[in-house]
């Protein structure tokens, strides 16, 4: 991936992830997710995962989100009143945060297997969604079925939450 | 302009795990809080992502391991997001509030 379309599509991943936890309207954060997702996904798309580029557009932006909006929707939420604010919580989760970047920076700057650029790919074509698939009905077969029986009770979960009375 | 380097994808991801961690911290309104998890968990997405790409092998491919534990992340998330969905509807049904400073009790 050429550096520059890196740091565009970071600067703007971040820029809407940031907008995600500042926005006062649900729907305007969901929204700023919606075009996080898409640039992370570019990412993905320059580091030669294919498959997994189109997953997240699919899976996220696509069905996640909807389902996000329609709770929105449902639950008619108003975009947050100027509530009191916590004083101590802004600064305890800012510095928190803060703590977790410089810790980060840290870790990476000692990361000497981290400071060597991509090597090459060893092939002209790159086939990814086959080779994700051998991989994932050889090596991962059984995660593979239980992940079906996970997504099984997840729905069936999620019926029995939304009905009416719940006891 | 010099060539990118697998710091440069793992300090991205870094900054929007903590990004998402902040507003976590921050946020009061619990379907935001949610969407901050996604941004988290799509954080750890990428750094995978770009181990498997930095990780060629003797045939000459990226690491696919780590793009089929990608495809799971996804799978289970989009799960836990119908699931935690539903229990925040129930509670709203429940409650008529979505502010976690309003919900402090554990049985009602």
């Amino acid at each position: 991936m050429s550096p520059i379309l890196f740091w565009i599509f970071t600067a703007l991943m971040l820029a809407f992830g940031t907008s995600v936890v500042l926005n006062r309207d649900p729907v305007a954060s969901a929204l700023s997710l919606v075009a996080s997702f898409l640039c992370l996904s570019a990412l993905f798309v320059g580091l030669d995962a294919f498959f997994i580029g189109v997953i997240q557009i699919l899976v996220y932006a696509g069905a996640v989100m909807v389902l996000f909006l329609f709770i929105i929707m449902l639950l008619d939420l108003k975009a947050e009143k100027r509530r009191h604010f916590n004083r101590l919580t802004l600064v305890g989760g800012g510095a928190v945060a803060a703590g977790f970047v410089f810790e980060l920076l840290h870790v990476l700057n000692s990361f000497s297997m981290g400071k060597n650029p991509f090597p090459p790919l060893g092939v002209a074509r790159l086939d990814d969604v086959r080779q994700v698939g051998i991989t994932l009905f050889t090596q991962f077969n059984l995660p593979f079925q239980t992940v079906g029986v996970l997504v099984l009770v997840a729905s069936v979960g999620v019926i029995v939450l939304s009905r009416r009375e719940l006891k | 302009m010099t060539s990118l380097t697998l710091n440069h994808y793992l300090l991205a991801s870094g900054l929007l795990f903590s990004i998402g961690f902040a507003g976590v911290l921050l946020r009061r309104n619990i379907i935001t809080i949610f969407m901050c998890l996604e941004l988290m968990l799509n954080a750890a997405n990428l750094s995978l992502v770009a181990f498997s790409r930095f990780h060629i092998g003797a045939d000459g491919l990226p690491n696919y391991n780590a793009q089929v534990l990608v495809f799971f992340i996804i799978t289970v998330a989009a799960a836990e997001v119908a699931v935690g969905l539903a229990i925040i509807v129930a509670l709203y049904r429940a409650r008529q509030t979505t502010h976690v400073e309003d919900l402090v009790s554990l049985k009602f």
